[in-house]
């Protein structure tokens, strides 16, 4: 069973004032089929530990490790990543000039399962997941992310999920800006995978409304760069009810 | 004049690209949109409102068929500043002797008349005069001038094709493109080989006439083209121009619209992928002369490699005659590597605040790492994530184009400029 292991990861991001530490020693597994929600508040380093396992260049790891089966994953770049396994659901996906939805799934597929998908196997499955995530088909033949509301974009981020099934899932905000019909419709895809159990899924969020749709195996609190407190789902309750503040007090937060 | 928002006839900005006119009306003002604008690019632009720097005055001869009314340009001239006179083999100076030999075929559906006509003939000419010396030099220099003639009210189902392949050296050439009102046309001129070519393309169309010409730059590296495309429309008549330069050591073309009447309509769209050593440049006039006209101009590139080099201006001209009109300008350049550099100016003159619109764009930028770190998060490798976004941007222009056999055309070239470049 694959494993996702991260162990003391520290990383800075370049700012005017020179490198800023955001992550402080972040210690997390994370085993194919369970569910892992992050909490914390804004600016507490949830999202940078997103970018940074995906490998995004903007984020520098200056200790720690993280490793995929053994495999050191901080060694690989961007796409061998991916390739991997390990899927990042962007918060902000960017806008893809001029390339349509279809070929952009159909590249990725290709590139993640290392041989083009068989042309009528593939536009049946795309068509299905589409259904069940309640995009019309029109939306395929759309420039990615180009115009798109919100939603959309949570959506096409999910779809992309459902269709290159990784290893390991990263969700960084996905409920953000969701409707409660588009939280529903998304956490459904979410589960959809989850029930193949063989994804592991790291549920990075603000806000516990997401966790009535997706019941996450364990819950951690994410202040000031690094996990604060573990728990299982019990834990997301008491954060409904009293908030971060205990985690954020007593020291200004990254 | 100044122009007035409260007196109507100006639209509002499109979202976010246009300079907001009622805000910035005075004399010049610097373009700025850029994105990582790389060293050494320049994007800059003005909006002239009878202002001393106009179209106009900045050339150096009004314009004459005769090449003893240009001087000898020594390159600090505006039209000539950005262009490497060094390389153009004498075509400016009176040096170049037509000596070469370019191949020519030209196949037109039934009904339409091919000519070889001496210099005199009236039908020469009337599109517009040469605006420099190189094209003055091109007129005086040809010895016959093609003249290709599409009868009023015929509709072409299949294109008129013109395939100049160079053979070494130098020549000059002249063509006329006569299309009768309500004729429709696609006319499309190929270019290959190794030239030195110097020659003038006119488009003369009737009232209600539309065509569309595709104008392709394919040639070797060691190739030195220069052109100047004169269009004068047709009242309610519709031309639409399809620039595509990928060939070329140095290309130099001078797209031109004018207006016979109302209701006229252009729309001139550019592509190009300038490789390392490669100058590419493309200087666009549109004079709205006459009322209720729209122009549309969209010009895209990609460089790539050191001393590559693009060049984009566009002029537009609203005079005063010229109500209701219409107009937008876009040029947008992705700069791929280092050592690459761009000029991109765009200048938009008004002398009638009555119009419906008038705007104008460009932006130069390098690669957005967010769209590679996207694509590459999706398990494609950095040179394929690369090529999709070159590919996007191109393609974007080209769905705008709307003309599906083109579009397969130009899509499966810039798959091969790609296939061979962007590594």
């Amino acid at each position: 069973m694959a494993t996702l292991e991260i162990n003391d990861l520290h990383v800075t991001v370049e700012t005017d004032g020179g490198p800023t530490e955001i992550l402080r020693g972040v210690d997390l597994t994370v085993k194919q089929g369970e569910t892992h929600a992050i909490m914390g508040p804004n600016g507490s380093g949830k999202s940078t530990l997103a970018y940074s396992l995906a490998g995004h260049p903007k984020y520098t790891v200056t200790g720690g490790s993280v490793k995929l089966d053994g495999e050191d994953v901080l060694e690989m770049s961007v796409d061998e990543r991916a390739r991997a396994g390990v899927f990042l659901a962007m918060q902000y996906p960017v806008e893809v000039p001029g390339v349509s939805v279809s070929n952009f799934l159909r590249t990725s597929a290709t590139a993640i399962r290392g041989e083009a998908p068989k042309l009528r196997t593939w536009v049946k499955e795309v068509r299905e997941a589409m259904e069940r995530l309640s995009i019309d088909p029109a939306f395929a033949e759309r420039n990615v992310n180009e115009g798109f509301s919100g939603g959309e974009k949570k959506r096409h981020e999910i779809l992309q999920l459902e269709l290159l099934k990784p290893q390991f899932a990263i969700l960084d905000e996905t409920d953000s800006g969701l409707d409660v019909d588009a939280l529903r419709v998304v956490s459904e895809g979410v589960n959809r995978v989850r029930e193949g159990g063989d994804v592991g899924t790291l549920l990075i969020t603000h806000y516990t409304r997401i966790l009535r749709y997706i019941k996450p195996d364990f819950v951690h609190v994410f202040a000031k760069g690094r996990i604060a407190e573990s728990g299982g789902a019990e834990l997301a309750d008491k954060l409904e009810e009293e908030g971060y503040e205990e985690y954020v007090k007593g020291g200004a937060t990254a | 004049m100044r122009p007035n928002p409260r007196r109507g006839g100006w639209s509002p900005p499109r979202p976010g690209k246009d300079l907001d006119l009622t805000q910035k009306a005075s004399t010049t003002t610097a373009m700025a949109e850029a994105q990582n604008l790389p060293v050494g690019s320049n994007t800059t632009g003005a909006i002239a409102v009878a202002a001393e720097s106009t179209t106009a005055t900045r050339m150096s001869a009004p314009p004459s068929f005769d090449v003893a009314d240009f001087p000898v340009p020594h390159g600090r001239e505006e039209e000539w500043r950005f262009t490497p006179l060094d390389r153009l083999k004498g075509l400016h100076d009176g040096t170049a002797q037509a000596t070469g030999t370019i191949k020519t075929d030209v196949s037109a559906p039934d009904g339409v008349t091919v000519e070889s006509v001496p210099r005199d003939d009236a039908r020469i000419g009337r599109a517009g005069k040469p605006i420099d010396r190189v094209a003055a030099q091109a007129f005086s220099s040809f010895e016959k001038a093609t003249v290709v003639t599409v009868p009023k009210e015929a509709v072409l189902t299949e294109p008129v094709t013109v395939h100049l392949h160079g053979e070494g050296g130098v020549t000059y050439g002249h063509t006329v493109f006569d299309i009768g009102a309500f004729a429709e046309a696609v006319i499309v001129i190929d270019h290959t080989g190794d030239a030195v070519r110097s020659a003038n393309v006119e488009f003369v169309l009737g009232d209600g006439a539309k065509v569309t010409f595709v104008s392709v730059q394919d040639w070797d590296d060691s190739a030195v083209h220069c052109s100047q495309h004169n269009a004068l429309i047709g009242r309610d008549a519709t031309f639409k121009s399809v620039v595509v330069t990928f060939g070329g050591g140095v290309v130099r073309l001078n797209p031109r619209v004018n207006y016979a009447g109302p209701g006229g309509e252009a729309e001139l769209y550019g592509l190009y992928f300038t490789d390392s050593g490669q100058h590419q440049e493309h200087r666009l006039m549109v004079d709205h002369d006459a009322p209720n006209c729209r122009s549309n101009v969209a010009y895209k590139g990609a460089l790539q490699g050191e001393d590559a080099h693009a060049v984009w201006i566009g002029d537009v001209l609203i005079q005063a005659a010229a109500t209701g009109t219409d107009t937008y300008e876009l040029n947008r350049n992705l700069v791929l590597t280092d050592g690459a550099r761009v000029d991109s100016v765009p200048n938009l003159e008004i002398e009638t605040g009555e119009i419906v619109g008038a705007g104008h764009a460009s932006a130069t930028g390098r690669f957005d790492d967010e769209q590679l770190f996207y694509l590459m998060a999706r398990g494609l490798p950095e040179s394929e994530a690369r090529r999709i976004v070159v590919r996007g941007f191109f393609a974007e222009l080209v769905q705008q184009i709307g003309l599906p056999e083109l579009e397969e055309r130009l899509i499966t070239k810039i798959e091969t400029e790609l296939a061979a470049s962007v590594a």
